[in-house]
């Protein structure tokens, strides 16, 4: 993300980075730039202010997958339904990790965690799916085999106005991975490299062969009218000296 | 300068004038009764002078965005009611922690849970004290007129940047929505300057050596903003000592500026034999029967009227207790308050509540009868 | 408190009693008056029943709710019905006969006039009945100059209605002149 930031020719001074609460959200503490770590679930209604406050501002909203899925799920709608113009990178482990591996609503269905022992019932949210379905106007999928791709991603979702959704597979190995048997570090990131597969490439295939796969790259960019912009837009501005 | 000349005015709509009057440009609510009013104000008059409005999608997320336009360096309210405010503790300890200025408001209604919404009551008391979780500092304001909340809403403005401390203006459905004749102080509004960052070089934004004023994000001062307990650049710590230097920092302030923060008004005898210690709308009633028993009648009685609720004002209830033998707390509620007048009168006066729950206001015939032999 | 004037408005929601409260007191403000005004709140407003309270006074007003009115305007059945009782037999009741009908009892001083009617005859428009009653309020007890009203009828009439407002606002004196429907113990001197 932050060679993505560098790539956008930003202006440190007028780069943010505001995060939930989990292990994702830990990084914007160590981030040189004006970093604001709130509470569970609620970046975005905190970004949605300072971004409204300073439309200037380039905001950078780190999230993890039960951040803004589950605690965080109706402000994740609403951000996308305003289309405001901030940038989400939802760290997804499929797993609540800092907590000791309980399952999210991104968690897929029949996986084990701890509070989950005989494998998760519920069915998982497609968080791209739901962005666009909510009014997102771009979406993307990368993972944390790929770098370079997701540098490129988080790279476009800076440059579009309005409000971006970048997706990060990551592993949780000690989390998710041992109780799922899906062996170490090495042997999870192996496995989503091999699941991957580009959305361009994904066109060409039947839903048999996309079954399990991870469809990486840009799934949507829409033009649309940005939240903060057409705001003031409506605004008269006060007579100052 | 513009002449004063006296206007009808809701206690709602005066909140939301004194807000802007005080240099207020970033509005986030969700709508709930008895407030809704100052939302709908703000969102009609904000866009005329540069402001944000935002109806954001809950209670939590418009707390969210209010310490978040803070941040962005915008002077920031949100207006709420008893079950909104429960769902705005969390963010609103946040703000303490992270010591973001900004101004909760909320309009009393009576509860537990959805109560009765129309109905006034005072059962947060407690709640604004409490409401947020760990060994927090919160300054409270009541005001008992639509003149006072009015300036109280200014002051409380002004003190949460001053202190970086946020403030709970906390209103009653009968202050919220009665309207009555005020004077506004003519001269125009404060003309509100775009954030800037006018600090010395060596501006830390968590100073051990005190309060300093916030500099908003953007300005290359890079520095965290976080709930963690953290070190002089916001950055987490969990180190015992710097944790325990931290929480008697963020109540050290309120400490230290006491004097500018807890506000009462007495009047009536300088030797009462029973005062009434009253706050928000009951503070009307018990005025009615000072005022007689006093100013009419010469009896040996008085009334402090609290404004400040939060901190306590333990060295007023203190000096009342020596000369009084007795004091009367009024309140619409099953008895909040008059724990901590009992605590600071400690046994020098008899502390005698007067409490009423059904969502109707405490009459003066119900002081005057609880005051009986004093009166006579 | 022998200057404090407490008026309540009653009758259900939508008959506008608490726009009329309203322009009430700020007329009372730009007469020089203190002036608290208070309603029922919530659901009641919304199709129920409706009330709204004014209390004038030259001292300052303490406790803001109306306690003794001194006048009464009851605007339907219902409110007629659960107001009366609660006054003295000293205040000044009106009545507004489209709704309510007589004959009243003798012992209160009760006036009827038909506000709703002459407001739908006279000026095409019912809603206008809020501002038909307080002009017969105002003519029968003089509280306010009348000619202090206009301002805030104009202000205050949604929507740029503020001329018709003012009509009915003087159609309520003209009725007024023309003496109530029905009532007993009631002439515009005992109230004067």
């Amino acid at each position: 993300m932050v060679r993505a930031i560098e790539r956008t020719g930003f202006d440190q001074k007028d780069v943010v980075i505001v995060s939930g609460i989990g292990c994702s959200s830990r990084a914007s503490g160590y981030l040189n730039f004006n970093t604001l770590h709130t509470t569970h679930g609620r970046a975005l209604a905190f970004a949605t202010g300072l971004k409204m406050a300073r439309p200037e501002l380039k905001i950078f909203v780190i999230m993890g997958d039960g951040d803004c899925s589950a605690i965080g799920g109706n402000h994740f709608i609403h951000a996308c339904r305003r289309n405001i113009d901030l940038n989400a990178v939802i760290i997804n482990n499929q797993i609540y990790g800092m907590t000791g591996g309980q399952y999210s609503p991104l968690t897929p269905q029949g996986s084990k965690a701890s509070t989950a022992p005989r494998g998760t019932l519920e069915r998982p949210f497609d968080i791209l799916k739901l962005a666009r379905g909510a009014g997102a106007t771009f979406g993307a999928r990368g993972t944390a085999v790929q770098p370079r791709q997701l540098e490129q991603l988080i790279a476009r979702a800076a440059a579009h106005k309005g409000f971006s959704v970048v997706e990060s597979l990551s592993q949780c190995p000690v989390a998710y991975g041992r109780r799922n048997n899906l062996g170490g570090p090495v042997e999870m990131l192996k496995s989503m490299k091999e699941k991957s597969i580009s959305v361009e490439k994904a066109t060409a295939m039947d839903e048999n062969e996309l079954e399990g796969k991870i469809l990486t790259g840009v799934h949507f960019s829409i033009e649309a009218p940005e939240y903060a912009e057409e705001y003031y837009r409506t605004v008269t501005a006060e007579e100052n000296h | 300068m513009p002449e004063t000349k006296p206007i009808l005015m809701q206690g709602n709509e005066a909140c939301a004038e004194g807000a802007i009057n005080a240099g207020v440009r970033f509005f986030a609510g969700y709508p709930i009764t008895p407030s809704t009013e100052v939302a709908e104000l703000m969102a009609a008059k904000l866009p005329d002078i540069g402001g944000v409005f935002m109806q954001m999608e809950d209670e939590i997320a418009s707390m969210a965005a209010v310490i978040g336009a803070s941040i962005g360096g915008m002077r920031a309210i949100t207006a709420t009611s008893g079950p909104g405010f429960s769902l705005k503790q969390e963010n609103l300890g946040f703000a303490i922690m992270a010591e973001i200025p900004c101004v909760v408001v909320n309009v009393q209604r009576m509860g537990p849970s959805t109560g009765v919404p129309t109905a006034p009551s005072q059962g947060d008391i407690m709640q604004t004290r409490w409401g947020t979780h760990g060994d927090h500092p919160i300054i409270v304001f009541s005001p008992a007129s639509v003149y006072e909340t009015y300036y109280l809403t200014i002051a409380a403005v002004n003190l949460s940047q001053k202190l970086r401390q946020p403030v709970v203006l906390l209103l009653d459905e009968v202050i919220g929505h009665m309207r009555e004749k005020v004077l506004i102080p003519g001269g125009g509004r404060l003309i509100v300057e775009k954030a800037s960052d006018k600090a010395p070089a060596d501006w830390k934004p968590y100073d051990d050596k005190g309060v300093t004023p916030l500099v908003p994000f953007g300005f290359g001062r890079y520095y965290h903003v976080t709930g963690l307990y953290h070190d002089q650049y916001g950055f987490p710590t969990s180190d015992p000592r710097q944790v325990e230097r931290a929480l008697d920092r963020l109540h050290d302030k309120l400490k230290k500026y006491r004097d500018e923060i807890v506000l009462t008004n007495y009047i009536g005898h300088r030797e009462p034999k029973v005062a009434i210690v009253a706050y928000g709308c009951t503070v009307r009633s018990a005025r009615a029967v000072i005022k007689k028993a006093y100013w009419q009648n010469r009896l040996p009685v008085g009334l402090l009227s609290l404004q400040t609720i939060w901190p306590f004002p333990d060295r007023e209830i203190k000096e009342l207790a020596e000369k009084a033998d007795v004091i009367i707390v009024p309140e619409l509620n099953m008895g909040q308050l008059v724990g901590e007048v009992e605590r600071c009168a400690c046994g020098r006066a008899e502390v005698i509540p007067l409490n009423r729950y059904d969502g109707e206001m405490i009459t003066p015939d119900q002081l005057v009868e609880k005051m009986g032999r004093w009166l006579s | 408190m022998g200057n404090r004037k407490e008026i309540l408005l009653t009758g259900a929601g939508g008959q506008g009693l608490i726009l009329a409260s309203i322009v009430l007191a700020e007329a009372a403000v730009n007469d020089n008056k203190n002036v608290v005004q208070t309603q029922s709140y919530g659901p009641e407003a919304r199709g129920g029943a409706s009330m709204a309270g004014v209390i004038i006074d030259v001292d300052t007003i303490d406790y803001p709710k109306v306690t003794k009115p001194s006048i009464l305007l009851c605007m339907n059945e219902t409110s007629f019905n659960k107001y009366l009782p609660k006054v003295d037999t000293d205040c000044t009741v009106f009545v507004d006969s489209t709704f309510v009908k007589g004959p009243f009892r003798d012992d209160y001083q009760i006036a009827s006039f038909p506000i709703t009617r002459t407001a739908r005859e006279e000026l095409g428009r019912e809603v206008v009945a809020n501002m038909l009653a307080l002009g017969v309020i105002n003519a029968a007890t003089a509280l306010i100059d009348r000619h202090i009203f206009r301002d805030s009828i104009f202000r205050l009439a949604p929507g740029g209605s503020g001329e018709l407002n003012q009509k009915a606002f003087d159609a309520g004196y003209h009725l007024y002149e023309q003496g109530p429907e029905d009532g007993i113990g009631f002439s515009a001197q005992t109230i004067k």
